[in-house]
């Protein structure tokens, strides 16, 4: 019984099929499948992946009602309404790689917006080349998926990690001059050693006076309890901390490094810390100089901009509070696509093919939310933005966390030029820059 | 650098991390102990004990009330959470086990651990719990050019004297005797008038009960966020087994070595850390296969 209605089911649905292919008036007033994927479960959902997915939903919903901000203001994808279909990233990449078939294929998207972790994108890539699905990587940021080959479905919306590394140095060489020594307290896993490595190789060759300790710390992701850490960290003779925790361990490390006093002993670098001092407010001290993967969450939350202001006043109404760096990342990857289809559209003055969007988007610069993006690496498929730091001070007057200091750096000061691989470049003494 | 700070740092270091473990294991070592159930959902009890303490000292913390008593209560929830929980599963899961072989058992509480982290999950949501206040509330001391947070000497406290408590109870007490009475032969005593199965359960709930409050009183210390239990998981199973398993004074021995040798590898070979408590096991385990201070084996004619 249950065969027989199974069978009639496909049966109905490639009629259906065929029909959409060949009438043209059905077709334009389908909606274009938009696959959102990020962590909707595990480690990190909370600071990631929901943020994340409730920024590309508000984007989404204000396409398809036309309600974002000129220019922006028109309906859809190239006019077509939007109909997300929303994975989660957990569980490994194997499962990834099946479910982001499952996506195309079975559930019929034809753009996929996300992926956060660097080893999903790494995985997902050559699925996405081979069916040929425009796939824009909102948030994983390692170098490698355009510098080893090039890619021609897939684009990175934001900046990849180096540049967090590249200005991390460049804002310690502007503002805390006096710094001897540093020592280090990352994940034991791909994010942690990278971000390590990039940060003390921009160190080495922006700050060479600045000597690099032989005992950073590496515990291993979510372990909870780093008293032990703490005390080999104070020890140290280094005068500076960085580390690149985010999430959960983040904010287990401020509480109980303030609880230890490290933060009066150090001065501490978070590379990814604008988002945990957003939610933990005046637990963290000030003075730790905090980042968030470019120009977004708390860093620029003041950036008075029309774009930026309606983003940060309609998230806050349909969520109940401020969007964090992760909110950021995914709605300016949902509207990278909407650039791309609207402009494509423009050009061939008919509902664009993937390919004609692809052509379009290569070397493509747009208006964001908060920044100017601008796909100059990897032939065109790698966003560069400006990338920053900025020192916690928290505003005693309106009660919320506040940054001063804050330094931005322009991309061409940030990132190798086209072409050039960045660990070769940061060996170089990141060479060519332009500041 | 000061060597006297750099000795009292490793020393400290090691015991706060011995303590950490050691009240994280203790339930899961009485459960073995007594009932020869080896809990592997043990994690997840103490992620429950974690979330009800972080849930309840937000909640109290925000209506003003201080963030000792706060802790006291949150304390109290997550005992409450742990009581709840174990009879719950006791009922109606571990009784239909006791005859069954104990590789049994390990597989239907690993399931039961997959069945409590997805309620977890349902219940909780994926968002991030903070309970700080306590710990911040607790303040620093500093003493030798060696600056610790109070909350963290408060747990070592509370690790030894719960412990303490728990061996007292079972080596001293009346129903300590009645359990190394059942430990020893079940079935002879349920026949001399033992009324087994609730001791059973009672042991369930107690050691549940421990291992929740574990996690209430750590849960100040961290941000509570699914898969935050990992670790315990882990380290608490190694911790018993090198120990001895069911020996609460093997689990404290071990508890102290492993700290020790993590908190070594940290100061020296940060890169070993993880591979330093598995390294500890190996030796261990290759000396005296049955850990540190095995249970004595009951002879049967």
């Amino acid at each position: 019984m249950i065969k027989v209605s199974k069978s009639a089911a496909r049966l109905a649905l490639g009629v259906f099929l065929g029909g959409m292919a060949s009438s043209v008036a059905l077709a334009q007033s389908e909606p274009v499948t938009m696959g959102v994927v990020t962590f909707f479960s595990g480690p990190a959902a909370a600071s990631t992946g929901l943020p994340g997915r409730n920024g590309a939903e508000l984007i989404i919903e204000a396409i398809n009602s036309g309600s974002l901000p000129a220019p922006y203001n028109s309906v859809g994808l190239a006019g077509r309404k939007i109909d997300p279909a929303y994975l989660d990233e957990a569980g490994g990449n194997a499962k990834a790689i099946t479910e982001t078939r499952n996506l195309i294929q079975r559930r019929g998207a034809q753009v996929l917006v996300g992926y956060t972790g660097s080893g999903t994108c790494l995985a997902v890539t050559p699925v996405v080349e081979e069916l040929k699905v425009l796939t824009l990587f909102a948030n994983c940021g390692t170098p490698r998926i355009f510098e080893e080959e090039k890619r021609n479905y897939v684009f990175r919306t934001m900046g990849h990690t180096v540049s967090d590394g590249v200005a991390a140095a460049r804002y310690l060489a502007d503002v805390s001059k006096d710094l001897k020594k540093v020592t280090g307290i990352n994940q034991n896993y791909s994010f942690g050693t990278d971000a390590w490595a990039e940060f003390t190789a921009s160190t080495s060759a922006l700050i060479p006076n600045l000597a690099i300790s032989d005992k950073p710390q590496w515990p291993k992701f979510l372990a909870g309890q780093y008293s032990t850490e703490l005390s080999a960290l104070m020890l140290d003779d280094s005068s500076l901390v960085y580390s690149s925790f985010w999430g959960g361990d983040l904010e287990a490390l401020i509480l109980q490094g303030a609880a230890r006093g490290l933060f009066e002993r150090k001065q501490v670098m978070l590379s990814m810390g604008a988002d945990a001092y957003d939610r933990l407010g005046k637990q963290v001290p000030d003075g730790v100089i905090v980042g968030g993967r470019g120009p977004y969450g708390l860093l620029v939350r003041d950036r008075d901009t029309v774009l930026n202001r309606w983003f940060i006043k309609s998230y806050r109404e349909k969520y109940g509070h401020e969007p964090n760096s992760a909110s950021y990342f995914f709605a300016q990857g949902v509207l990278a696509a909407k650039v791309g289809y609207d402009r494509a559209m423009e050009k061939h003055k008919a509902f664009p093919t993937t390919d004609q969007v692809v052509e379009t988007m290569r070397g493509m610069e747009f208006e964001s939310f908060s920044t100017t993006v601008k796909f100059a690496l990897g032939n065109g498929h790698q966003a560069v933005t400006e990338n920053g730091y900025g020192m916690t001070s928290f505003d005693a007057k309106e009660n919320r966390p506040a940054l001063k200091n804050v330094k931005f750096y322009p991309p061409a000061c940030l990132f190798p030029p086209d072409g050039t691989a960045s660990q070769e470049w940061l060996k170089s003494g990141v060479k060519d820059a332009k500041c | 650098m000061n060597v006297s700070a750099l000795i009292i740092t490793l020393v400290l270091d090691s015991i706060q991390y011995a303590a950490f473990l050691f009240v994280a294991s203790l339930g899961l070592t009485i459960t073995f102990g007594v009932m020869r159930v080896l809990n592997v959902a043990n994690g997840s009890i103490y992620a429950w004990g974690a979330y009800a303490g972080a849930v309840t000292i937000g909640l109290l913390v925000k209506q003003g009330v201080h963030p000792g008593m706060a802790l006291a209560l949150g304390a109290a929830a997550g005992i409450i959470a742990g009581v709840v929980l174990g009879l719950l599963i006791e009922a109606a899961l571990l009784r239909f086990l006791y005859n069954v072989d104990e590789v049994i058992i390990v597989i239907a509480t690993f399931g039961l651990f997959m069945v409590l982290e997805n309620l977890l999950l349902l219940t909780f949501g994926v968002q991030t719990y903070l309970a700080y206040e306590p710990m911040m509330s607790f303040g620093t001391i500093t003493a030798f050019g060696v600056t610790r947070d109070l909350y963290g000497i408060f747990l070592m406290g509370v690790s030894v004297l719960s412990g303490a408590l728990v061996w007292l109870m079972l080596t001293r007490t009346g129903t300590g005797k009645l359990l190394t009475a059942v430990i020893e032969d079940s079935a002879i005593s349920s026949a001399l008038g033992v009324r087994v199965r609730r001791l059973f359960a009672l042991t369930f709930a107690g050691g549940c009960a421990l291992t929740a409050v574990a996690g209430a009183l750590i849960a100040p210390t961290v941000s509570v966020a699914p898969g935050f239990s990992l670790d315990v998981i882990v380290f608490s199973l190694a911790l018993i087994v090198i120990g001895g398993l069911g020996s609460v004074p093997g689990a404290m021995v071990a508890a102290l070595l492993l700290g020790f040798a993590r908190a070594l590898a940290v100061h020296f070979f940060a890169e070993l850390e993880y591979f330093a408590v598995f390294a500890v096991m190996v030796a261990v385990l290759l000396v005296r296969p049955d850990g540190l201070i095995p249970l004595p084996k009951p002879r049967q004619i």
